[in-house]
């Protein structure tokens, strides 16, 4: 700080930022790679004026100063350019000169993310380290007695799960043999690539995702899904034979379904199913974000929206009068559409009001499934109050709909979709294994795929996490060429398919012990224990010390 | 491991057969208890085919009770089993007072009702008896039906037989399911023991079915008073196969496509595939998992032996036209039908149901792929 400078209420200093940045001057090259590549710009081009005291021996001169220039790194303090953490700069640096290293105490910055009055948003997940319920959760009924036990890599295992309304046997059985309507029921892979719109995303990480996704389907044999989330879907997809991979999300903006319902005519194929979403995970309450930074020519087009203006979506569906009302309108309305050959059904956030929703559907009979998302979501953008502090945890909300639906004798008639957090700590298999044992028909995950498909950096203490920003240092969620480029569709692709066929061996690894192949063990509560006795007692599973 | 063996045979034969073809497989199971069920039933009972039967265990205070609740519904004793037993049972033998095997009149009134009306309040009566036992630990009743007796025990399964002198008494059958061994995956009850019975349908089951609690949860809410009980995890074949003939009125050669559906190519080129696939997703919580070999008998008298999705537990079929028995090992079909031809023994692989009907001709394959007759 220069003589004459001023000390403003949000001036900080390097310290107090969240991320410092280390740089080695011995080793640097002052190619100026991480200046370029940072995408906050909290790097710059650094020139410093060095003193040196020159005093001879033995008093024989007079004491001289030699000032010299070196070039180097300045960390900048404005809040708008503090660092990220994600380290970039340490990726792209030739030499190892340089990396972000997280505070040794709370930051100050946080004080100070609402210059103009507008609350902190960002992208990511809500803030919590550490293990959660889900990956406290282990699996304890080793089955002795399967003799010869199940063997993961040689036996046969029936790893699908039915997305749709499944009619109670008897009148499955008479209306087939009457030859009379049925709701549509899709056989698909238990764990679903969760919503993520064209938008949030960038065009290379949808064609990564998409590609992986078809691979999967054609040549894996593993009927994978994935969701678009509320940002329409590209005019060729919606025309191709690929569309029945793709489950169709509306939401409260309506993003987008402009474009499909005038392609519905044209669809080769019917989509896998229709997602409306009521909730996120992230930020109940909420609606979509895509801040004006991301809604470019492309987007704009495809959402049927001008260029250059953030798209928030309402909190709730603003036609209707109530989630009963809007509900049943939307999943008839969207059944409609279709000729009542594609399963509807609702996405809502975890609450401790989830079970409203779900015995409204218990009466309508078209709906065809609730997905439940919960408090450890992601999102490409939101308020971070609402991220850290609104929602419900999944693994109670999942079980108690489970459970009353297991009292009503419909448990299999209406499956449950369960997301958010799944994976958060790398545990997907584990993870995904327990919410189905605690009921959930399948799981939806998204953030887990941009980690491992495409090496998204955020965390959830505070690395990163710009999704809303469009200056995605990987190219992931943004909507610049410059960025964007840098991820190869191919290579995401491919990670796809790496992170489905491990995720595969690692199911069969956990329910091969627990004597489970032929079908998937919704619902198998007996073989969960954890080692909390309220959370044992809440989940009803087993207290294990 | 427990070991499980079956008769059917045009001439009854004594229980002894099939305990002593138990024991010569008795390096397969722990000799932890035994579990009898018997149909078609010779001797006394033989002209009494429609006269209700119990079968339990009872303590003299519980044997009085009962007399007042059965007086009350207006049941009258027309046969009893008297069994002589030693004063000191044999060691790992509990000391009962009573073993229950007695025939009844129906009351006058229930003379015009419907057989279904008759099996429904049969039912009732049994569940009432068995919630009156279990609230005061005196009475233990395994089933109340014409012309079936069930008789369970904890011990070694020869020995309990000589102890309660099955071979020398007047109980006879054409059918004899015995098991030999107590369940052990949960507490030791009487009423985990195999095997099961509910309205006329009784299997028992070598292995363990590790879908258990969503089957069960399934279950409970079918709106069916005889699903209940659960002591064991293969107490669920039987009810399954139950609801599966009676609430949709399925045949046998649908039970493997409920418990161990068909998957992949196999379902799709069935002849029957868009039933089938209907099927699989509308009883998918039916779906059984893990090493079974079930071996039941149905009301018209066939016997049935059904292998899980991998086909992971032993069961073997052999016999001559007139008599065939169904066991875990080929030493307990020596045992009991030394003189048949051996080559034509069957080993009911993962896509068979094997049935002897009730006219004890032959053995008839069924296999999953084949063709079904479709209910109406």
């Amino acid at each position: 700080m220069s003589a004459d400078g001023k000390i403003t209420p949000s001036s900080l200093s390097i310290k107090d930022l969240h991320w410092q940045i280390d740089w080695n001057k011995d080793t640097c090259t002052l190619c100026g790679q991480c200046t370029a590549v940072c995408p906050v710009k909290a790097i710059e081009l650094g020139v410093f004026r060095k003193r040196h005291v020159e005093t001879p021996m033995g008093l024989s001169g007079k004491v001289t100063n030699r000032f010299s220039i070196f070039y180097g790194i300045r960390q900048k303090s404005e809040p708008k350019h503090a660092c990220i953490g994600c380290a970039m700069c340490s990726q792209v640096c030739p030499n190892d000169a340089i990396i972000p290293r997280r505070s040794d105490e709370a930051d100050k910055q946080r004080y100070h993310m609402d210059q103009g009055g507008q609350p902190m948003k960002r992208g990511g997940r809500r803030k919590a380290e550490g293990p959660g319920i889900l990956d406290r959760i282990k699996f304890t009924r080793i089955s002795m007695l399967t003799d010869p036990a199940l063997d993961a890599g040689r036996h046969e295992f029936e790893i699908k799960t039915l997305l749709g309304r499944v009619l109670p046997p008897k009148e499955q059985i008479q209306r087939h043999l009457k030859g009379e309507w049925a709701p549509p029921v899709r056989e698909i892979y238990p764990l679903v690539i969760g919503g993520m719109s064209f938008g949030a995303l960038s065009p290379t990480m949808w064609e990564g995702l998409q590609m992986g996704v078809t691979y999967l389907n054609e040549e894996m044999g593993m009927p994978v899904r994935i969701c678009t989330g509320e940002g329409g879907c590209p005019p060729r997809l919606l025309r191709s034979e690929f569309l029945k991979y793709t489950i169709l999300q509306v939401a409260s903006g309506y993003f987008g379904w402009d474009e499909i319902i005038h392609a519905i005519p044209e669809m080769k194929v019917d989509p896998c199913a229709i997602e409306i979403k009521y909730g996120q995970g992230a930020k109940p309450g909420d609606g979509g974000l895509l801040m004006w930074h991301k809604v470019n020519k492309l987007i704009a087009a495809i959402r049927g929206v001008p260029t250059g203006v953030s798209l928030p979506s309402p909190p709730t569906h603003q036609t209707q009068y109530s989630i009963e009302e809007s509900v049943a309108k939307m999943i008839q309305s969207m059944s409609m559409a279709w000729g009542f050959r594609v399963p509807v059904y609702p996405k809502i956030s975890a609450s401790s009001t989830s079970l409203a929703v779900l015995n409204n559907l218990t009466r309508n009979p078209y709906a065809a499934c609730l997905a439940i998302d919960g408090e450890d979501g992601g999102t490409g953008a939101a308020y971070n109050v609402s991220m850290n502090h609104m929602g419900h945890p999944i693994a109670s909300s999942l079980r108690d709909c489970y459970k009353t639906l297991v009292e009503i004798g419909m448990e299999n008639e209406l499956p449950l979709a369960a997301g958010g957090g799944i994976g958060k700590n790398g545990n997907l298999a584990a993870n995904a294994a327990s919410l189905i044992m605690l009921g959930a028909s399948m799981v939806q995950t998204g953030k887990y795929v941009m980690q491992a498909a495409a090496g998204c950096v955020g965390s959830e203490s505070d690395r990163c996490n710009v999704c809303n920003l469009g200056i995605c240092p990987k190219g992931i969620t943004s909507q610049d060429p410059r960025l964007y480029r840098r991820l190869d569709p191919e290579h995401v692709a491919q990670r796809v398919v790496d992170m489905y066929v491990s995720f595969d061996t690692e199911l069969k690894k956990i329910i091969a012990p627990l004597g489970r192949s032929t079908s998937l063990p919704i619902g198998m509560s007996d073989a969960l224990g954890i080692d909390d006795r309220d959370a044992a007692e809440r989940l009803d599973i087993k207290y294990m010390v | 491991m427990c070991r499980l063996f079956a008769i059917t045979s045009e001439d009854p034969v004594s229980p002894m057969v099939a305990l002593e073809a138990l024991d010569v497989m008795r390096e397969g199971h722990d000799g932890s208890g035994v579990g009898l069920f018997l149909r078609d039933l010779g001797g006394p009972f033989e002209s009494m085919k429609d006269a209700p039967i119990l079968s339990g265990i009872f303590t003299e205070a519980g044997l009085r009770r009962l007399d007042v609740k059965m007086m009350e519904k207006g049941f009258i004793t027309k046969y009893k089993i008297s069994f002589k037993l030693d004063k000191t049972p044999p060691s790992g033998v509990p000391k009962r007072d009573v073993y229950l095997i007695r025939a009844y009149e129906y009351p006058d009134d229930w003379e015009e009702w419907s057989w279904e009306r008759k099996q429904t309040e049969l039912t009732t009566i049994r569940l009432e008896l068995r919630a009156m036992g279990e609230e005061k630990k005196d009475m233990i009743v395994f089933s109340f039906w014409p012309d079936v007796i069930m008789i369970k025990e904890i011990g070694d399964p020869l020995t309990v037989g000589r102890y309660l002198k099955l071979g020398a008494n007047d109980i006879q059958a054409r059918i004899v399911m015995a098991q030999g061994r107590q369940n052990t995956n949960y507490a030791i009850n009487l009423y985990a023991c195999h095997p099961f019975f509910v309205q006329g349908f009784s299997t028992m089951t070598n292995g363990e079915n590790t879908a258990f609690i969503p089957i069960r949860e399934f279950l409970q809410k079918r709106g069916f008073e005889g699903y209940m009980g659960f002591n064991s995890d293969s107490e669920v074949f039987t009810h399954i196969l139950h609801y599966m003939q009676k609430e949709l009125g399925l045949g046998m050669e649908f039970y493997k496509h409920i418990i161990t559906p068909l998957a992949g190519d196999a379902l799709a080129s069935h002849a029957n595939a868009d039933l089938l696939t209907l099927l699989k997703q509308s009883c998918r919580r039916l779906i059984i998992d893990g090493p079974n070999c079930v071996i039941g008998s149905l009301p018209d008298h066939s016997l049935f032996m059904v292998q899980d999705r991998k086909k992971l537990r032993p069961g073997v079929i052999g016999g001559r036209p007139g008599i065939f028995a169904y066991s875990s090992e080929i030493c307990g079909l020596d045992a009991a039908i030394p003189d048949r031809d051996k080559s034509k023994d069957f080993q009911p692989m993962y896509l068979d149901t094997a049935i002897v009907g009730p006219d004890r001709q032959e053995v008839q394959i069924c296999r999953q792929t084949e063709r079904l007759h479709l209910p109406h």
